[in-house]
């Protein structure tokens, strides 16, 4: 069996699974944030007074917090008092952030954990070698109700990158290459796993970025096999001990050299539109945003920060920060990283999905152009139908602030 | 608060109503529909199904609301659906009065959100040689689809056991064992 088949062997208590079966599954961890919830807290109250493991469950109010108007307010009021009652996990905009950056970083997912979250970027977690996958409000009740949850074994898709990484070539250019090269849907059920020594060499944050992304792939979940990178970043965490499981063979294998790969930009309206940054440099921005669950991490900002350091974003371009939680938004300020982004002439948001999915604190006006860090470059994903969006990593979206359009960091 | 009345009619037992037949008129959307222009963000912040059915496909087609009538079936290519885990696009759909939506391929949680509330899905290819306002019947005791216009009959991505069971209990929730 391979890593996800005994995790859900053993979270299935069977002998052996193997792809294609269909089991129940305990949840470690059952997340739901202010969108989600309270559909399915809603399904949970029709049916039931308490929560089956009232330990797993974990709600992140932070797609339109600081509330962004009446009805979000009542939302999250609606969730918080839930929280209360159950006596399950509830962070308050104060101690929190960005769900995907937050459970990591207090210790509440660890190796090994069978994770569902009523979010689709809830594929994060296989960076700390979880199982870890998005969900429905439906699917987030289902398992309050019984800590349990269906799944059909997924196939594990094999990365395996090798080479010399480029200088400002980082984990989001090389889920970008990735998606670029299987499509929107090339992953589509599967588990993807990424392997390889430039996988091996690569930073937990950076490996983060590229789990978070699955999703874009279709990916059912991405995960990297935990090694000593893990355990260091597990290590002091609060919380349970992580498990341990062996490695076998995978469905799949697709081997990438990126000796040559150079930073790269999805295009508008898809994550697999993707090609070099320097193509673009003929599009104009009005907006760049760096932050997010897949870039809103300390060395996120300390790419940003490398490249902004006594520059002047351009004239007319609005640079959002997006710290992706309250513990990030403190280790940029230590590091000078904030004061850098101020002085260039950014604005530093709260910890927040905000403008990633057109929520609010950056949405964009009709024919509005923007350059981010996030995940999607959907029609409208960030204000207008008419606007857009291109993705890429920190550094790119830093280099293009500065010029006004899009430019490779190398082009600086 | 939230009240009561928000409470989520469109679960009520399977789709289908425990017929055999769905028939209705194809609306075509093409490859990749994805989540935030089924039900844009702006949206979220409300879970009543009417009122997410009023902006259901907007951003994809201003006129959706106008052109769909009571009954008619989504065709679409491959991957529709993905993105965002958001439920409240299968409730639009179905809200919507969408009686069923077939795609080459879905993206898998939209799949699994649509199972759980009871919107009919059926994968099969046949966008390719359809046109909206076709008229389409699915047989789901013969797992056959046709296309009155051009005659053509598709068969349909057999439902695996597991998921059959969920349905006929009419969605996950009621699929728990008392």
């Amino acid at each position: 069996m391979n890593y996800v088949e005994n995790i859900l062997a053993g979270a299935s208590a069977r002998k052996s699974v193997s792809a294609g079966e269909y089991i129940e599954a305990r949840c470690d961890v059952v997340l739901m944030n202010d969108v989600t919830g309270p559909l399915a807290v809603k399904e949970f109250l029709k049916r039931g007074k308490k929560i089956k493991n009232p330990s797993a469950v974990v709600i992140v109010c932070d797609h339109f917090t600081p509330n962004k108007d009446i009805k979000s307010a009542e939302n999250v009021k609606f969730l918080r008092d839930f929280a209360k009652k159950q006596k399950i996990k509830f962070f308050e905009i104060g101690d929190g952030g960005v769900e995907h950056v937050i459970l990591p970083e207090k210790g509440i997912v660890k190796p090994g954990d069978v994770v569902i979250g009523a979010d689709s970027h809830t594929c994060t977690y296989g960076a700390l070698g979880a199982f870890s996958t998005g969900v429905g409000s439906t699917d987030a009740a289902f398992a309050m109700l019984t800590g349990k949850i269906w799944f059909r074994v997924p196939e594990v898709m094999d990365f395996v990158y090798t080479g010399k990484k480029g200088k400002f070539v980082t984990g989001k250019d090389l889920i970008l290459l990735t998606i670029g090269k299987v499509g929107v849907n090339g992953a589509n059920y599967k588990a993807m796993k990424f392997s390889g020594p430039v996988i091996r060499a690569l930073s937990m944050d950076e490996r983060f970025t590229m789990c978070n992304m699955a999703i874009e792939a279709g990916g059912k979940s991405g995960f990297v096999v935990p090694d000593n990178k893990t355990a260091e970043y597990v290590k002091g965490r609060p919380g349970r001990k992580a498990r341990v499981f062996e490695d076998g063979p995978s469905a799949e294998s697709i081997k990438m050299d990126i000796s040559s790969v150079k930073p790269l930009v999805a295009a508008p309206h898809l994550p697999d539109k993707v090609k070099p940054a320097e193509k673009f440099n003929n599009v104009k921005i009005d907006q760049a945003v760096i932050g997010s669950c897949t870039n809103g991490r300390i060395s996120d900002f300390a790419q940003a920060a490398k490249i902004m350091k006594g520059k002047k974003v351009a004239a007319g371009l609005r640079c959002i920060i997006l710290p992706g939680s309250q513990q990030v938004y403190g280790d940029a300020m230590k590091a000078g990283y904030i004061e850098t982004f101020l002085k260039a002439g950014c604005v530093i948001a709260p910890p927040t999905c905000g403008p990633c999915l057109g929520g609010h604190m950056g949405v964009l006006a009709g024919g509005e152009t923007a350059i981010s860090t996030t995940n999607r470059n959907f029609v409208g994903r960030m204000g207008a139908v008419t606007s857009k969006v291109y993705l890429a990593s920190p550094y790119t979206a830093a280099a293009s602030a500065l010029k006004g359009r899009i430019i490779s960091p190398e082009q600086l | 608060m939230l009240s009561k009345a928000e409470s989520a009619p469109w679960r009520a037992k399977s789709a289908s109503g425990g017929k055999n037949i769905i028939k209705g008129r194809a609306y075509v959307v093409g490859n990749s529909v994805d989540t935030d222009v089924i039900i844009p963000a702006r949206f979220l912040t409300t879970d009543n199904a009417k009122e997410l059915a009023a902006h259901c496909m907007e951003d994809l087609d201003k006129d959706f609301r106008k052109k769909v009538k009571k009954g008619d079936i989504i065709v679409a290519g491959d991957n529709f659906g993905c993105g965002s885990s958001r439920e409240h696009a299968p409730i639009a759909i179905k809200a919507s009065g969408i009686s069923a939506v077939i795609a080459k391929s879905f993206a898998r949680i939209f799949f699994r959100n649509c199972i759980n509330i009871g919107l009919m899905v059926f994968v099969c290819d046949m966008k390719k040689d359809s046109k909206s306002g076709d008229e389409i019947t699915v047989d789901m005791k013969k797992g056959e689809i046709t296309n009155a216009r051009t005659k053509k009959v598709y068969k349909v991505k057999p439902v695996p056991e597991f998921i059959k069971k969920i349905v006929a209990a009419g969605g996950l929730l009621n699929s728990i064992k008392k």
